[in-house]
């Protein structure tokens, strides 16, 4: 039996990418608003599953071909270098750093090291929960 | 409220343990999950629930909700999910590899 | 760190590079190159030796190990630690070259492993004897309990050795760790693990209440490492071990552990009667058994294994009976009761001469014929004579016989005993009488063996047919340590004053200290005392002792003879078997299989210890003054939860139950919303979304759920346990919010630091985010580790699959 997804399909194209932006405001509105690595983390993975659910798994494979056991380790890195970092300014170890710059446009925004820190476990959680999931779902055995 | 969030705490503490003495898996897993969220409601009741705004700075509020909870919470909150997706697994796995889900005919040899 | 405390490290330092020699230097013996260390240690410790007439002053040298817990690696080298030092480096730089002989460099032969294990053993017995404080005593302690038990167990391929190793450890283990508690006990009462500290204190320890127990826990320790009856079991079953080993740890200087240790704490606990009397009564009793259950025995090692039982027990009744004179603080009466204290550390030179020779007498031996049975072996004297004159020495040496050392110091021993038991206190009158005979009677038995020895394996008919190997001399490198030994046996024997001032004097020093002032120890040492008391007892010995001999052959029938294994074995043996079956049943009764139990365990384990705190520290309250209101919709948010919650068990459907237990999540984070908690509400939403595809993934493929086909009472019970769960979590909850925040508030919140320092020190608007990431940064840290374990233990547990039909 072939069934018709065009619905499904089209709406998930539009909502994915909406999910997607915004998991993506939540992740750099998280210093200073509710959000951050986490929840950012969590809603890409979510907007995601999106995708993996409606379309099937191979199509998706060939538009994210990641692989995620990859971002786990990627993400650790950057969240302990982070923390290395703080070890050659001679603080103990995950001291964070903050500053404000006058950027043209934008006008004064504020650069911390917690943002790469937090880049970290946002791709640590992305990378786990799909991972979990893809592992489970592909598992035919 | 806080008294009415406690006895609620007691539910879910009760329920779940009654889950995880069962001896299905399923339900076991289903225990543990209610348990963290007995747990996190605890930590938060027990912060106090008095008026206060969200602990965010940019309100500019007199008072705040404890912000210290609310950051333990959040990692319990993902390290449960992380536990569970694994015990799911096993559970999944167990059942793939015996055929059972009965913890009462999982168990081993009693020699071991 | 000083030299001294190089000297203690530089063993650990060189088996560090000793696999590397044995690996690139295949074709030198690795024997070669671990010989230069003790040499170089020994002559290194000659220089403290007090030659020219001057006194040893101690050394005291400290390093800080663990200074918040009073441990220090403090090197103390006083005369004690520089007699046990020399013995330990003089004796193992013999027992090396001998070993290089013994031990041939075959292709399959780990001479690494060898030299490692006797390496880590140097170093570990040299910090025993050199060191101050008491917990790195014991640390050095089992160190060399452990390279002990891995000698003996070189050979591991025997089923004997492995069996000698694990008892040796076993019972040297035991006793170190009671050991350690005596250790402990003597730190509660003087605030010090340091020696010196304690025995500072001596005079206000005897009084404590702990005097005791920390007095028996420390022996049982130095009992069991030294083999005393009735833990020498062991050191029979050691002989397993290469003989440079048994010549080296099982006689000269591991085993005399104990007695180290009985004599550095002879200040502390010396002068007391029971610390007299229990020493005193062990070795006896040991020195006697050792004696007579040498006798009996075939093989040439156990022969001389219990010889080194009896010996040791007879220094370590000498210890006792001279720590009488402790007692006292005229000088007078202790000069006399002191002369025990001598004999003991000069026989524990002796004995570790000829005991030595003799150990590589009968490797010798062992290695040129292929047996160490007695009766196999004979007429030995013409085809080996160096090795006839070695043993002959040695065997005469320990018999007691002049003009060797061996007679010296048991002629002192009768001395001691003698004086001893005319002592006026410790109500030795009653019993006094009894320790020259015990003594003397030993002594007939240790001339029989030595006898037997003797006769049995050089003298008589040489049988050639039941030996493996055509016996002949050894080669020459494997006669030089012996041959040194010997040496020194003569030595010692005819100018035994060369050690009085040099080595004895200081030695004495440090177990008898309160006379320290002048000059008190006179210590000089002759043959000839005369026609007295001492000179007709070992002329007796030695009347008795031909008489025995001469009747051997009818003694040898009674069944007692006939019995060469120790009857003590049967109790170690079926106590390890006790042992190993009763954690057994232990383990099955509480390991049932069952995840139920193991739940039901912890759960009823917390309750009650929830419950038992309440009521131990009166902890339960109830405050309901600062409660904030109840908004309407957490009314009904709080409804429909709790029904969902309720609902839970009572669902028979597998999707159903994800509904509900998603329902409760959602419902969870609708609660954090109306609780002010928005980064809480959005995680545990998105956490809820994806948790329930994982949900339905996984439960696609289980079965659905069964009804639960419990008995009544499994259920009641199961019923209680989560209620009472439930009970005492609401009543700690309740009784933590009356204490936060109820009138009797006293605890202050380390919140309101976040609170503050959030903007100004983090830079960032959202609280809970600048702890996540900045404040409590490493605990996220952690926490995504975790994450990331959990998810590639997902995928070890689908993917990586072994191939074939395992049983997961």
């Amino acid at each position: 039996m072939k069934t018709n997804f065009l619905l499904l399909h089209t709406i998930t194209r539009i909502v994915t990418f909406i999910i997607l932006s915004f998991s993506i405001f939540l992740f750099f509105a998280g210093h200073n608003n509710p959000g951050g690595g986490f929840i950012g983390g969590l809603m890409t993975a979510a907007a995601l599953l999106l995708l993996y659910i409606s379309f099937d798994m191979k199509t998706i494979k060939v538009v994210l071909p990641f692989d995620y056991s990859k971002i786990i380790a990627v993400g650790l890195l950057i969240a302990i270098g982070t923390g290395l970092n703080s070890l050659f300014h001679g603080d103990a170890f995950l001291t964070q750093y903050f500053d404000y710059f006058d950027v043209p446009v934008l006008g004064e925004i504020e650069l911390t090291t917690a943002l790469p820190f937090d880049l970290g476990v946002y791709l640590v959680v992305v990378a786990v929960a799909l991972l979990t999931i893809i592992t489970i779902a592909e598992d035919d055995a | 409220m806080e008294i009415l969030m406690i006895i609620t705490v007691g539910v879910l503490f009760s329920v779940s343990t009654y889950l995880i003495l069962t001896k299905s898996l399923l339900r076991v897993i289903l225990g543990i999950v209610l348990l963290s969220h007995g747990a996190h409601l605890l930590l938060l009741t027990m912060s106090g629930l008095k008026e206060g705004a969200p602990p965010l700075l940019g309100e500019g509020a007199e008072s705040y909700a404890d912000p210290l909870p609310q950051a333990l919470i959040l990692t319990a909150i993902v390290i449960s999910f992380g536990v569970t997706a694994f015990l799911l697994v096993l559970a999944y796995r167990t059942y793939k590899e015996h055929k059972t889900d009965d913890l009462d005919q999982l168990r081993g040899n009693a020699d071991e | 760190m000083t030299s001294l405390h190089y000297l203690v490290l530089a063993p650990f330092i060189t088996a560090l590079i000793v696999p590397f020699l044995y690996k690139w230097f295949r074709k030198v013996h690795t024997g070669w190159f671990v010989l230069i260390l003790p040499i170089t240690l020994f002559v290194y410790l000659l220089q403290y030796l007090p030659v020219g007439g001057e006194r040893l002053e101690p050394l005291q040298l400290e390093v800080p190990w663990v200074p918040s817990l009073g441990i220090n690696f403090t090197i103390y080298l006083d005369g004690l630690s520089l007699l046990f030092a020399l013995l330990i480096t003089g004796i193992g730089a013999l027992v090396v070259l001998y070993s290089i002989y013994y031990i041939a460099n075959k292709k399959d032969e780990p001479l690494n492993n060898f030299y490692v294990y006797l390496l880590m053993f140097m170093g570990a017995m040299l910090g025993v004897v050199l060191s101050d404080n008491l917990i790195v005593i014991y640390v050095f302690w089992e160190l060399t309990s452990l390279a002990s038990s891995l000698l003996i167990a070189y050979w591991f391929h025997k089923e004997k050795s492995r069996y000698g190793a694990q008892k040796s450890m076993l019972i040297t283990v035991t006793g170190g760790f009671s050991m350690l508690a005596g250790f402990s006990l003597l730190y509660v009462m003087t605030n010090s693990f340091s020696i010196r500290v304690i025995v500072d204190h001596a005079g206000e320890i005897v009084n404590s209440p702990l005097f005791i127990p920390a007095m028996l826990l420390i022996l049982l320790g130095a009992f069991t490492k030294s083999a005393q009856f009735p833990f020498h079991i062991w050191l029979p079953d050691a002989m397993e071990a290469p003989t440079p080993v048994s010549a080296y740890l099982h006689s000269a200087t591991m085993v005399k552990a104990g007695i180290y240790l009985v004599a550095r704490l002879t200040p502390v606990f010396g002068g007391t009667a029971q610390w007299f009397w229990i020493i005193t009564a062990f070795g006896l009793v040991t020195l006697t058994w050792g004696s007579v259950s040498a006798v009996r025995q075939k093989d040439l090692k156990a022969i001389l294994a219990y010889s080194t039982i009896s010996q040791l027990g007879l220094i370590m009744s000498l210890l006792g009976m001279g720590s009488a004179a402790l007692h006292y603080d005229i000088a007078d009466e202790y000069k006399i009761y002191s002369i025990a204290v001598m004999a003991a550390v000069f026989h524990l030179i002796n004995h570790a001469t000829f005991k030595g020779a003799l150990f590589m007498a009968v490797g010798i031996v062992d290695h040129e014929t292929g047996t160490r049975d007695i009766r196999k072996l004979g007429g030995l004297m013409s085809l080996m004579p160096v090795t006839f004159t070695i043993s002959l020495i040695g065997l005469a040496s320990m018999a007691g016989l002049p003009p060797f050392n061996g007679f010296l110091s048991k002629e002192m021993f009768f001395a001691g005993v003698l004086e001893i038991s005319s002592l006026e206190i410790f109500n030795v009158r009653t019993l006094g009488l009894l320790l020259p005979v015990i003594a003397w009677l030993a002594s007939i038995f240790t001339f029989v063996y030595c006898a037997i020895m003797l006769f049995k394996t050089f003298l008589g008919k040489h049988q050639p047919e039941k030996l493996e190997k055509k016996a002949h001399e050894a080669p020459v490198g494997m006669l030089i340590s012996p041959i040194i030994l010997v040496s020194l046996v003569v030595i010692i024997g005819l100018f035994p004053n060369i050690l009085a001032y040099t080595v004895i004097e200081p030695a004495m020093q440090s177990i008898l200290p309160n006379l320290s002032g002048t000059d008190p120890f006179y210590v000089n040492i002759y043959h000839w005392h005369g026609f007295n008391t001492e000179l007709f007892m070992t002329i007796g010995v030695v009347l008795f002792g031909v008489l025995i001999y001469k009747n051997l052959s009818r003694w040898q029938q009674t069944a007692f003879f006939l019995k060469e294994r120790d009857p003590l074995n049967a109790v170690y043996d079926s106590g390890l078997d006790g042992l190993v079956a009763g954690s057994q049943r232990v383990t099955n009764m509480q390991m049932t299989g069952l995840l139920r139990d193991y739940f039901m365990f912890m759960i009823v384990f917390m309750v009650a210890l929830l419950g038992w705190a309440f009521i131990r520290f009166d902890a339960l309250a109830f405050d309901f003054v600062n409660v904030a209101e109840i908004s309407p919709y957490l009314w009904i948010i709080t409804f429909v939860l709790i029904a969902a919650v309720i609902s839970i068990p009572f669902i028979g459907h597998r999707i159903t139950a994800i509904v509900a237990v998603g329902v409760v999540g959602f419902l969870i984070a609708l609660l954090f919303v109306v609780l002010r908690a928005p980064d809480l509400a959005l995680t545990q939403l998105l956490v809820e979304t994806v948790m329930v595809v994982l949900f339905l993934l996984c439960f696609y493929h289980l079965p659905e759920l069964r009804k639960e086909k419990f008995t009544p009472r499994f259920k009641i019970t199961n019923l209680i346990i989560s209620i009472g769960v439930g009970v005492i979590v609401t009543l700690t909850a309740f009784s933590a919010h009356a204490m936060r925040h109820g009138k009797a508030s006293w605890v202050e919140s380390i919140s309101q630091y976040f609170i503050e320092n959030s903007k100004p020190l983090a830079g960032g608007y959202n609280m809970v985010n600048v702890i996540l990431v900045d404040f409590r940064g490493f605990d996220t840290m952690l926490e995504i580790v975790v994450l990331g374990i959990a998810a590639l233990g997902v995928v070890t547990l689908i993917k990586l699959r072994m191939k074939g039909g395992e049983d997961v």
